[in-house]
This record gives C-alpha cells, sequence and structure tokens, in this order.
C-alpha cells in the first residue's frame, strides 16, 4: 500500500487524538474519591514546644515523683528491659552535668548539680536525626514534631548517632514481655529492630488532648503550647522566667525549654 | 529391540516418576478446606446495614492497600479520618478501628492469610506492633501457626536474624 505524507499525517493526528480521548474519559468517568480529612477536635499549632520549670518539680513535687515517666510509658507501652544498654527512653532523668554540659559554671548550687532533670526528645527545629535518616522515617512535621514512622524504619540507627541529646532507643530484643505498665491497646507497641522515641503524644494530640506527661504532673511542672502563639502556655511559662535549652551551641533548635 | 540394563533403568525410571508426582498424589483429594472468614462479632451483628469502608469485593482484594495507604496518610500526612463514599466517617486505624468491628482476628484476619500460607510474624506483620483484640475463646484449627511448629520467621532460615528472641 502507497501511502503519502499527507496520508500519514492524518493517521497520526487521529491516532495522537485517539490516545488523548482516553486519558479524558478516565478523567470524567471517575467516580468520586474518597476523602481523607484531619480530625476535627485536634489540636494544632505553628510550633509545639514545651517548657520543664525544674524549680516546680523539685519544690512541689513529692519527693522521687515519676507520674510523667509511668504516664508516659503506660500511654505509649514503653518496655522496661532492665538492662541500661538496651534501656528504651522516652521521658527519663539525668543530673546537671550531662544534661547541660558546656553550659556549666562548675559552682552551681547541690541542689542543681544532684537533683534529677527531665529528659525527653526536644523536637528540634534543625533536627539532625531527619538529616540522616536514609528512609525518611524520621520526618518533620509541620507543627514542629520529629515524628518516627516505625513502620518505615530500617533500624540502620544513624539517627542515634545523629542525636545529640540522646534521645532515641532500639530494641534490641522484642519489646512485648518486657512491657510491665499495664498495655494500652490503643496504641501500638514497637517490633524489634526499630529506633523509637518520643512523639510529643501526636496521638493525643490529634483527639484533642494535651501529652500525657503535662497532664500527669501534679505540680504544673510541664507546660506545653504553641512556641507562636503568645497567649500559650509555654510563652507565658518562658516570658516570666530564664530558661535554658540543652547544647544550643549545636544549632538544633530544640523545642524543650528548661527554668532552673 | 533389546535395552541393555532395561531392569534397571525401568525400576529408576518407575522409581523417579514416583518422586517427581509425589505432590500430586500424596495431596490428592485432600485439598486444604477454603476459608471462611466470620463477620459474627458483636459489633457487627448490632449494625442495621452491614457495611464496610467499602464494598465486600473491593474490600476483599483491595485491603492490603488501603491499609498500606492508610498509614501513610495517618503517619506521615497527619489525616486520620477517612470519609466513605456513604458519607460515613472512620478513623483509619486498623488497631482502633477495624479491629472494633472485626474482633475476631483469628476467625476472620487469620482464615485467609493462614490459607494463603502468609507467614506470622513475617508477611503481613500487622500484629508484630498492633494489638489485636482479646477473643473470648480460641478453638480452631487456624492456630497450628501460633505454636512455633512453623518456620516462624523467613530469614531464620537464612542468617542469624531472628535467633535470639524465638
Amino acid at each position: 500500500m502507497e501511502t503519502g505524507r499527507r496520508t500519514f499525517l492524518k493517521i497520526g493526528g487521529a491516532c495522537a487524538l485517539g490516545l488523548g480521548a482516553l486519558r479524558m474519559a478516565d478523567a470524567f468517568g471517575k467516580t468520586e474519591e474518597p476523602k481523607f480529612v484531619l480530625n476535627v477536635q485536634g489540636l494544632t499549632a505553628k510550633r509545639w514546644a514545651m517548657a520543664i520549670d525544674m524549680k516546680k518539680c523539685w519544690e512541689k513535687g513529692p519527693q522521687g515523683c515519676t507520674e510523667c515517666i509511668l504516664a508516659c510509658h503506660t500511654t505509649h507501652n514503653v518496655p522496661d528491659i532492665g538492662t541500661r544498654k538496651e534501656e528504651i527512653k522516652w521521658i527519663w532523668e539525668a543530673k546537671y552535668e550531662n544534661v547541660f554540659p558546656g553550659q556549666q559554671s562548675g559552682m552551681e548550687p547541690e541542689a542543681i548539680r544532684e537533683k534529677p532533670f527531665m529528659l525527653l526528645c526536644n523536637h528540634c527545629t534543625n533536627a539532625p536525626c531527619v538529616r540522616v535518616c536514609p528512609t525518611q522515617a524520621t520526618f518533620k512535621r509541620a507543627d514542629g514534631i520529629t515524628m518516627m514512622d516505625f513502620h518505615r524504619c530500617i533500624g540502620c540507627r544513624y539517627c542515634m548517632a545523629g542525636c545529640p541529646y540522646g534521645a532515641r532507643s532500639f530494641n534490641f530484643r522484642d519489646p512485648r514481655p518486657y512491657i510491665k505498665t499495664e498495655l494500652n491497646p490503643t496504641f501500638p507497641t514497637r517490633d524489634r529492630g526499630v529506633v523509637e522515641k518520643c512523639n510529643f503524644c501526636e496521638e493525643r494530640l490529634t483527639a484533642g488532648k494535651i501529652p500525657a506527661c503535662v497532664e500527669a504532673c501534679k505540680c504544673k511542672a510541664l507546660s506545653f503550647g504553641d512556641l507562636e502563639d503568645p497567649n500559650s502556655d509555654v510563652r507565658r511559662a518562658l516570658a516570666s522566667q530564664f530558661s535554658l535549652r540543652r547544647k544550643p551551641e549545636l544549632g538544633t533548635e530544640p523545642g524543650v525549654y528548661y527554668i532552673i | 529391540m533389546k535395552i541393555y540394563d532395561g531392569k534397571y533403568i525401568f525400576i529408576g525410571l518407575i522409581i523417579f516418576v514416583a518422586l517427581a508426582t509425589f505432590p500430586v498424589w500424596f495431596t490428592h483429594g485432600r485439598a486444604a478446606p477454603a476459608p471462611e472468614p466470620k463477620i459474627d462479632t458483636p459489633v457487627i451483628a448490632k449494625m442495621l446495614n452491614k457495611q464496610c469502608v467499602l464494598p465486600k469485593d473491593e474490600m476483599i482484594t483491595e485491603h492490603m492497600k488501603l491499609l498500606n495507604d492508610w498509614r501513610t496518610l495517618v503517619v506521615r500526612d497527619g489525616k486520620r479520618m477517612y470519609v466513605a463514599s456513604d458519607g460515613k466517617t472512620y478513623e483509619m486505624s486498623l488497631q482502633n478501628e477495624c479491629m472494633k468491628c472485626h474482633s475476631n482476628k483469628s476467625q476472620f484476619c487469620d482464615q485467609c492469610h493462614n490459607y494463603a500460607g502468609l507467614q506470622k510474624d513475617a508477611d503481613p506483620y500487622c500484629w508484630n506492633c498492633h494489638i489485636a483484640p482479646k477473643e473470648p475463646e480460641n478453638k480452631q484449627q487456624g492456630e497450628w501457626r501460633e505454636n512455633g511448629s512453623v518456620p516462624a520467621h523467613h530469614f531464620s532460615l537464612f542468617s542469624g536474624f531472628g535467633k535470639e528472641s524465638r
């Protein structure tokens, strides 16, 4: 069959139209897409942050109070493995010299040097863990929370090396048999081979509740809120007193402030 | 025609054919019973319109994709509510929403997953982390996988993975 240039172009044009029409039909023929929406009761903020008033904790709280730790561990099914190497930490205690190295005068009052500080993930603005994570299992949310997607974690532990605050723990073994608190059936446990850390109670915020540790503290030493809202609890706590952040020289911009 | 060593060759051939077809005749007539996922939970019994988030046929073929999309939306995009085509809103949560109705994991999820040979703790490893609802009684044949008579983890055959805790 002899085909002139003219017929060839005509056929080509018709084919192109036909292919385009298929896509058009697809686009118009589609039924309504399912909708995914945010929880309406959820709390939202531009930058979630926490202020920890250690003075209140030491002075008003009962001796050796660990209500916040207990509340967190019960809420998130955090195991108690029993060894320091395999310890799983979401919120924990440490001494001044380990909390603020490089910020010591060396002449602090005895009370500050010896009393325990509450530590948790700082939810840094420039989080090193997020930068080093090869699978983006750890990522930064728009509201400032440094979030973990346990499904994606491959257990490489780069984030643990990257975090200057020791806020991340690795599950060297199946944590389930070591959960000593009552199991919270609404929150998952973790699997062997993933890293975990504090999530600023992201799952509670979305249900309209403040973090479990803040709620559990009877002496109101912990305040939580939006750092960009001048009327929030954190901003009010920080406005009246001098506060410190951990290792400011690293430029990670922590979201947890300490009032001493 | 004479076949040298025919006796040995034919005996060998018979043994070979018998062995090669072993899987066919050994399991003949013993097909595993087809899975029967049950939906007779108290919550579903109370429902007037027994409708899941998608039509049943779609759920059968698409639930794994749906769950995978849901987890991405929830964990990474913070969107936790799903509006179904009938306007009903669901929380996108396996542990807190799906299992509220399907509170019979061993009679529902496990039925097909075991039939299809998906290994416990390996293939749909949802339940390594997510907590399945407590079931009143556990008398059913699908439980044989639970006692560890089958390699619990496919890694364990090839490497040191999974040895210490199992």
